[in-house]
């Protein structure tokens, strides 16, 4: 069957909206997460961390803890591998402290006891004796010639000399004149920004149970978005080979990039060959925010010129981004994604890596774009105003099409931001009345989504029925994605296709749950092992027939003779030929493994009604509607709910979640009293648009959807607020006191 | 340390269990009887995944001590079934793909149950602010708010 020439609308399950294969464990409480794991003679491991922003660790005094009654194991750096060299260093650096802790909440030691509360008891008797040194948290400060060093080998060949060495990489990118550019502009705009570090603040802390024996073989089962990079990283960590680690992926309460490494797995391991029992360690809330990644935050400047019709002659872009102790804050798609959404002529962006005494930043959904897309959005809505433009309209005017060169750098094949525009521009949204006190705000956003090493195996049944394993755990929805697209390849029902998420020794290697990679790349790989299934199911049906394979084809989950010429047989359902296989010719499997790459990139445009109290600084979102460029929804209601996801997170970034760290540089708000997350009643009800422009790279057209979304929303909420406040709000979130210091300044500017 | 039996009844079933007076009612739950659709998301009383009722109140089990359930009635998501049968929340919950993780579902769906014990005709914001100390991260709540606004709508007319 000519699957890939087939037209992206005559399908009979693609595009439904199914009950997801797994709802009914997650409804029952029955569906097993990372902290549900139990193990006969399991200990509980608790973690040591550090007090201090920056210290010199002295010595570690472990025998108390030894001592007390319960406590089976404690280690400390000496129980993990040596000499590491590249990611690995950094992360076990990260994961267990060595000479110096380099923020509130590294880990310096950890136990294991036979229960949570000696655990807990013991990791209070490890003595630490600390050197407390200088340390330095914001950004800027950072930067500045007088910072306190964190490391003066992190920085990589790409830094210009004369920096600071906290300023650890550095990117350059960009095409044509720039100043030339801005030159020849009747308006240019330059603008300072900063945004605060926000966390992933999935609502599962991080849980693992590991077992690892004196004979290097190893058992795992974690919380993860990936659990081939967990196995080969924590086998590094421990000294172990690969493959003598098995990783199970356990259901994940949540991950948004936070979970695509690893913090307490390797401890667990490490505890476990010492103690010679299974070990579970449950990270607690506080933990989460001490020790995980949070996003980077970031100091950036923009300027962009624009004519009088609204065209953009020139933009160019400064992103100095903190991403934590350690080399990797993502400055470099901050800048890449900073003006993808417009054809320019002229254009620069800059990039700067910088390390602080915070935890090690992680992914975060499209990390890096949200904030870039903030800043440029902001000047982008500064220059519509003043040149009393419509925000949309300038956009369509300058909006990146096929076949322009991105910012930076290929040419965009087919993508669907201008449909969005157009989608936005039209919705009853746009035009609808405000209130007085409310603003409006839109901002457009982009991914360039991701492809990946992936592997899927697909085996029928003797009855007819289907069981596909996948590697990619499933965060949001994507077995019901996988059962779909299955059963449209195979022609038989849904409920008939069981979806599992394999561990790391019944699958080849697959990328991590990230990139917005799921449903594009398993998906290819589910839809490619259909058909390898479905061509050994045409040669059963042609040996029967008697007739050559080419003159088989497959149609409605039945193998068909291709015509009058390949004679004339009744068409045989797939279940038919699956009941005798053994006697056919053995079991029947597909199987596909790949690294696709030609995941479509994703445009989304978002529209937002803002009101703000101007006696307290308080803003409520009124209004909020998403449109995005989705290629092909496989399951729209799937796809919604990242649409509504997306911007729900953009939201509380935008308004209200920060990291806060004192003057001593602990972090001030470590809990979800503190660090405060949108809830319920934060929120109005969140309106969708799926915009389909089919992705050429993928057979049904299919674009990831999963992190656009959280692209324009922090950009629309400050253009709303602005326009409500009557007063440009460049530093998020836009707290109230942020928002009444921007008010009180304004009214004695006079 | 000294532990402390209790007997209670947890889903309709006595239970008995020896606790550390350190134990909250989750730890309990989870731990000891191997109920572990209540979650722990914060522990400290802010994210709603750990919801039970308790003698039909709402009750945050982290906030709880284990030993202070002797004698009371106490309701997970494990007993929201009635059999093999679901909840109308459950169902509905599946069908309005009110879910994406997953992990937040077990406290919503305890507390949104309360909800409509108590109140079977919730406008939006009263849904919104019942909710409002369940964190969901991944849904934005929408999907939440209409399943159950749709399940309140359903069993109003089926009583
Ligand atoms: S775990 Fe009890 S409220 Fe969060
Ligand atoms: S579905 Fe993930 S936290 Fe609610």
């Amino acid at each position: 069957m000519a699957l890939d020439d087939r037209k992206t609308t005559d399908f009979k399950f693609i595009g439904s909206r199914p009950d997801r294969p797994d709802g009914l464990d997650k409804v029952t409480g029955r569906a097993q997460f990372g902290a549900d794991a139990h193990a006969p003679g399991m200990l509980h491991g608790a973690i040591v961390r550090s007090p201090h922003a920056h210290a010199r660790i002295i010595s570690i005094d472990t025998s108390k803890a030894e001592q007390l009654d319960g406590v089976k194991s404690v280690v400390t750096r000496a129980d993990f591998a040596k000499d590491l060299s590249g990611e690995f260093s950094f992360v076990l650096e990260n994961v267990m402290a060595g000479e110096k802790a380099l923020y509130d909440g590294h880990a310096v030691a950890a136990v294991a006891a036979s229960s949570a509360l000696i655990a807990r008891d013991a990791a209070k008797l490890v003595k630490v004796d600390y050197e407390i040194l200088p340390h330095v948290t914001d950004v800027d400060a950072a930067m500045a010639d007088d910072a306190p060093i964190l490391n003066d080998t992190y920085a990589d060949a790409s830094v210009p000399s004369g920096l600071h060495p906290n300023v650890v990489r550095y990117h350059d990118s960009g095409h044509g004149d720039v100043d030339a550019g801005f030159a020849s502009a009747d308006l240019v705009i330059e603008d300072s920004f900063k945004t605060e570090a926000t966390h992933q603040g999935y609502i599962e802390p991080h849980a693992c149970l590991a077992t690892l024996g004196n004979d290097g073989k190893g058992e795992l089962w974690c919380t993860t978005q990936g659990h081939w990079i967990a196995q080969k990283t924590c086998a590094a960590l421990v000294g172990i080979d690969t493959s003598q680690l098995r990783v199970t992926a356990s259901e994940i309460g949540g991950g948004f990039g936070g979970k695509t490494t690893v913090f307490i797995e390797p401890v667990a391991l490490a505890l476990s060959r010492k103690a010679n029992r299974p070990v579970k360690i449950v990270m607690n809330r506080s933990e989460v925010f001490r020790a995980t990644g949070p996003t980077s935050s970031t100091s950036m400047d923009v300027k962009i010129g624009m004519m009088k019709d609204g065209t953009i002659t020139a933009a160019q872009g400064i992103f100095r981004l903190q991403g934590g102790a350690f080399p990797g804050a993502p400055m470099e798609f901050s800048a890449m994604c900073a003006f993808a959404p417009y054809a320019l002529e002229n254009v620069k962006q800059i990039g700067y890596d910088v390390i602080s005494n915070r935890p090690k930043q992680a992914a975060y959904r499209a990390p890096g774009a949200p904030m870039a897309s903030f800043a440029v959005e902001s000047v982008i809505d500064e220059l519509c105003n003043k040149l009393g433009l419509d925000p949309i309209e300038v956009r369509l005017k300058n909006a990146s099409r096929e076949g322009t060169k991105a910012s930076y750098g290929p040419r965009f094949q087919r993508i669907g931001l201008v449909e969005t525009l157009e989608a936005a521009k039209a919705h009853p949204h746009y035009s609808a009345p405000l209130k007085p006190g409310q603003g409006r705000g839109v901002s457009c956003g982009f991914w360039f989504n991701h492809g990946g090493e992936t592997s899927v195996s697909l085996a029928l049944s003797e009855d007819g029925t289907c069981q596909i394993s996948v590697g990619t755990p499933d965060i949001g929805g994507s077995r019901a994605s996988m059962a779909l697209m299955a059963a449209e390849v195979l022609g038989i029902d849904y409920e008939n296709i069981r979806v599992t998420i394999a561990d790391t020794a019944t699958l080849g290697y697959n990328d991590v749950s990230h990139g917005s990679r799921v449903t594009y790349a398993s998906g290819l790989a589910t839809i490619k092992a259909a058909q390898d299934a479905v061509e050994k199911l045409c040669k059963r049906a042609a040996a029967k027939w008697g007739i050559p394979e080419d003159a088989v084809f497959w149609e409605d989950g039945c193998a068909k003779p291709s015509g009058a010429n390949a004679g004339n047989f009744d068409p045989v359902p797939l279940a038919e030929l699956t009941k005798d296989m053994g006697a056919t010719g053995g079991p029947i499997s597909g199987h596909f493994e790949a690294t696709p790459e030609g995941a479509g990139v994703s445009f989304g445009t978002h529209i937002v009604d803002a009101e703000v109290d101007p006696e307290t600084g308080k803003t409520a979102v009124v209004r909020y509607t998403v449109i995005q460029d989705a290629g092909k929804a496989i399951h729209p209601t799937y796809v919604e709910g990242q649409f509504q996801g997306g911007a729900a997170q953009g939201i509380g970034w935008a308004l209200n979640e920060e990291y806060i760290y004192g003057e001593d540089g602990r972090l001030q708000n470590s809990i979800f009293l503190d660090y405060r997350v949108p809830v319920a009643s934060d929120l109005p009800m969140i309106d969708t648009v799926i915009v389909e422009v089919p992705n050429p790279g993928h057979p049904y057209g299919v674009r990831g959807v999963g992190e656009t979304g959280i692209v324009p929303p922090l950009a629309a909420i400050a253009n709303a607020v602005s326009a409500a406040a009557g007063v440009r709000l460049r530093h998020l979130p836009m707290s109230p006191p942020r928002i009444l210091r921007a008010l009180v300044a304004q009214a004695h500017e006079g | 340390m000294k532990t402390i039996h209790v007997t209670t009844t947890v889903n309709g079933d006595t239970v008995e269990y020896l606790c550390d007076p350190r134990e909250t009612m989750l730890d309990v739950l989870r731990d000891r009887l191997n109920l572990t659709g209540a979650k722990e998301g914060c522990g400290t009383g802010d994210c709603g995944a750990c919801s039970v009722t308790v003698d039909d109140r709402l009750v945050c089990s982290c906030l709880m001590l284990g030993v202070e359930a002797e004698g009371k009635t106490i309701t997970t998501v494990e007993g929201i079934a009635d059999g093999e049968n679901l909840h109308p929340l459950q169902k509905k919950f599946i069908e309005y793909a009110a879910l994406q993780c997953g992990i937040c579902t077990p406290g919503i769906l305890v507390a949104a149950k309360s909800l409509l014990e108590k109140n079977p005709d919730p406008t939006e914001s009263e849904v919104r602010y019942w909710l409002a100390g369940n964190l969901c991260r991944c849904t934005g709540y929408d999907k939440i708010i209409r399943a159950v606004m749709d399940t309140a709508a359903d069993m109003r007319e089926a009583s």
